[in-house]
């Protein structure tokens, strides 16, 4: 009876024991396959972008010339885009996320809570093409009528800052592309840094409440060093979306291969330029400079994301220093 | 059970339609596939869906762009490729391909001018070019002005309006301009795509429709049928011979009929800029790309009779989609060509002149 019950439990963790290692190795085998994938993409992306890189070599970076004709291809003025309009998108949606969160979990009453926050996770599902869309027909004209001609006579003759309002109100360019991105990753970074302050625990609040404080300085000192890592993070993924956008960005750009330091003047995105080009480009040259183009994306991207990394790394180290 | 039904509904449906799928694999001789030009897309999906009904024959076409078209058939993963721009001779004998003309279609300059009617203002190819180089940068400029003595033009700037994407469109516009302008030809030059030194680029005809709607004082180039389905406010060109014409499908067919197809190897030929009083200056067609050995002698046969059939009673849907048929003469060049120039592997030709379905 003994013998074979531990007979009986001995084929039962055998059995486990197999199907352990089988997980373990499907696991493994699936995080692997993602480095594969990576390694995949960036090979494949080298191979593809060869020609270009070898024909202008460095100053593919540098160069602001993309003239298909010639077969001239430089990556700087959409390199210069796809940074300058997500730059504008973090400006404009870091703040306002910032307050959204904050409203949503420190000061907004509990009914208003909900419909609130599921109405932003809505927001974030908008399919970017919608908001390509709603800039080209309703915004670029508020743009072009009353915001440029506003910024130009207020800003337009102040100096340093005034090159960046000059030339035609278009209401199409580097500034309505920035806004439209912007708007566009507000509810990502919003959702993000509600979950995040949510997690601060009660106690730890009611604290500060209880000594007197007031809503800014519980959520300045007690949220927001504790939730800091957390926040970060989700200001980054919205970056990490601003750089990659392509339909939104494609449609209030304005598409053109020129470099100005003015805002309302058109530009171009890497993103945005590998949408417009890529179907019709005729040339190998030109295919290779457009995938050369895109590893520049990725090169992007992924600095971004490892800075991101070393930032959180190195606040988080210096949070365990202090405690 | 309730909760079942639906998902069970989809189960069943997914089943079906993968029957369907095999069912359609089955007959997968009866199916042709071809990719390319975004241009004639619609004239392709309307001939293909109409010889389907007549025939039962499957035309599958992908518009994935002309670049798109060329590399597909290149790979031969196509039966058929499809482009704006002609290949040379030399790229065409390279793949091994032949090309034809299939149908035309023109690319007219629209403005956004409070006050000026369709058809209303009159342009030269000079001062088009000039307007698009950067050159002429209002609308009350002596050399508009001159051109348009009964024409109410306001001081305001020119906005520049171009094709983002790479596209036959571009390839025809700037083909005519680089042929009257040498300025033109030297600082932007003929491409599918060029470095636009002015302006801003939309994405598709859509886009350029769009920001020309949008922007006052804007000047864009959009295909005719475009430009007449959003109403758009279109200008006259002068043409070689001197004169001032509208476009439509008169003063298309007019650029075609002086075109010198038979002298042109390859039908490697643009219609921009051609001679007689009527033509439209800035006229192109779009090609058909096959290759002149054809592997699988059943699939090329049904290609070609289903160009032939288009050809020969496709005109009425090209007209009613604002293309433009090719003339009969052309046709005539075209279909001696496949006879010559087509073969099945054994090297037996692969068109003759009993098939023509008139």
């Amino acid at each position: 009876m003994n013998m074979g019950g531990s007979h009986i439990s001995d084929s039962i963790s055998a059995r486990q024991r197999l199907m352990d290692r089988f997980f373990q190795a499907l696991t493994t085998g699936s995080a692997w396959l993602v480095l594969v994938i990576l390694a995949g993409i960036i090979v494949s992306l080298f191979v593809g972008g060869w020609q270009a890189l070898v024909a202008f070599g460095p100053k593919f970076l540098v160069t602001d010339e993309w003239n298909p004709v010639t077969e001239r291809f430089g990556a700087l003025v959409p390199i210069y885009g796809t940074l300058i309009s997500s730059l504008i998108a973090l400006l404009i949606a870091v703040p306002m996320s910032f307050g959204i969160a904050i409203f949503l979990t420190e000061v907004a009453p509990d009914w208003m809570r909900r419909p609130i926050g599921t109405a932003i996770e809505l927001l974030a599902a908008i399919p970017s093409i919608i908001y390509g869309m709603w800039g080209l027909f309703v915004f670029a004209p508020v743009m072009s009528q009353h915001v440029q001609p506003w910024l130009q006579t207020r800003f337009g003759d102040t100096p340093l800052i005034g090159a960046l309002f000059q030339g035609a109100p278009l209401g199409i360019g580097m500034l309505p592309a920035g806004i439209i991105l912007g708007i566009m990753i507000i509810p990502y970074i919003t959702a993000l840094m509600r979950d995040v302050f949510l997690t601060t625990p009660k106690f730890l609040k009611e604290s500060a409440y209880g000594v007197g404080a007031t809503h800014w300085e519980v959520v300045w000192n007690v949220v927001l060093p504790y939730t800091r890592v957390g926040a970060v993070g989700g200001i980054f993924l919205g970056l990490g979306r601003a750089l990659g956008e392509t339909m939104a960005v494609t449609f209030v750009i304005g598409n053109t291969h020129r470099m100005s330091a003015s805002l309302f003047e058109p530009g171009n995105s890497i993103a945005s330029t590998l949408a417009n080009e890529f179907n019709e480009a005729v040339g190998d040259m030109h295919t290779s400079a457009l995938i050369a183009l895109g590893l520049v994306l990725f090169m992007i991207t992924f600095i971004v994301l490892a800075l991101a990394k070393l930032l959180l790394l190195g606040l988080e180290s210096r949070d365990s220093a202090k405690s | 059970m309730l909760l079942l039904s639906k998902p069970l509904k989809h189960l069943v449906s997914a089943g079906v339609v993968a029957f369907g799928l095999t069912a359609g694999l089955v007959q997968a001789e009866t199916t042709i596939n071809g990719a390319g030009a975004t241009f004639p897309y619609p004239i392709y999906a309307k001939w293909a869906e109409a010889y389907k009904a007549k025939t039962g024959m499957n035309m599958n076409y992908q518009s994935i762009g002309s670049g798109g078209g060329i590399k597909q058939i290149t790979a031969k993963t196509v039966d058929f490729g499809a482009s704006d721009a002609p290949l040379s001779v030399e790229k065409l004998n390279e793949i091994g391909l032949i090309q034809f003309p299939m149908v035309m279609g023109g690319v007219v300059p629209v403005v956004n001018l409070e006050g000026v009617k369709a058809g209303e203002l009159k342009l030269t190819g000079a001062v088009l070019a000039d307007i698009y180089l950067g050159k002429i940068t209002n609308w009350d400029d002596a050399a508009l002005k001159n051109l348009n003595p009964g024409v109410k033009l306001p001081n305001g700037k020119i906005t520049v309006v171009s094709r983002a994407d790479g596209s036959g469109t571009t390839f025809i516009f700037t083909h005519y301009l680089s042929k009257v302008s040498p300025g033109f030809k030297e600082k932007i030059g003929n491409n599918t795509s060029v470095a636009w030194p002015t302006g801003v680029s939309g994405k598709g005809n859509e886009g350029v429709a769009s920001y020309v709607q949008r922007l006052k004082g804007s000047i864009g180039y959009v295909e005719y049928a475009y430009a007449l389905q959003n109403k758009m406010t279109f200008t006259q060109m002068q043409n070689k011979a001197g004169q001032f014409v509208k476009p439509d499908s008169e003063t298309f067919q007019a650029a075609a009929a002086g075109a010198d197809w038979k002298g042109t190897p390859g039908f490697n030929l643009m219609l921009t800029d051609q001679p007689g009083a009527k033509s439209w200056p800035i006229t192109g067609a779009t090609f058909i790309l096959v290759y002149k050995k054809q592997e699988k002698t059943e699939t090329a046969h049904q290609v070609l009779k289903f160009f032939d059939w288009a050809y020969h009673h496709g005109d009425k849907f090209a007209e009613q989609l604002d293309y433009v048929p090719m003339p009969a003469s052309v046709v005539k060049l075209v279909e001696e060509t496949w006879k010559t120039e087509i073969n099945d592997a054994s090297g037996k030709a692969i068109w003759t002149d009993s098939m023509v379905q008139k």
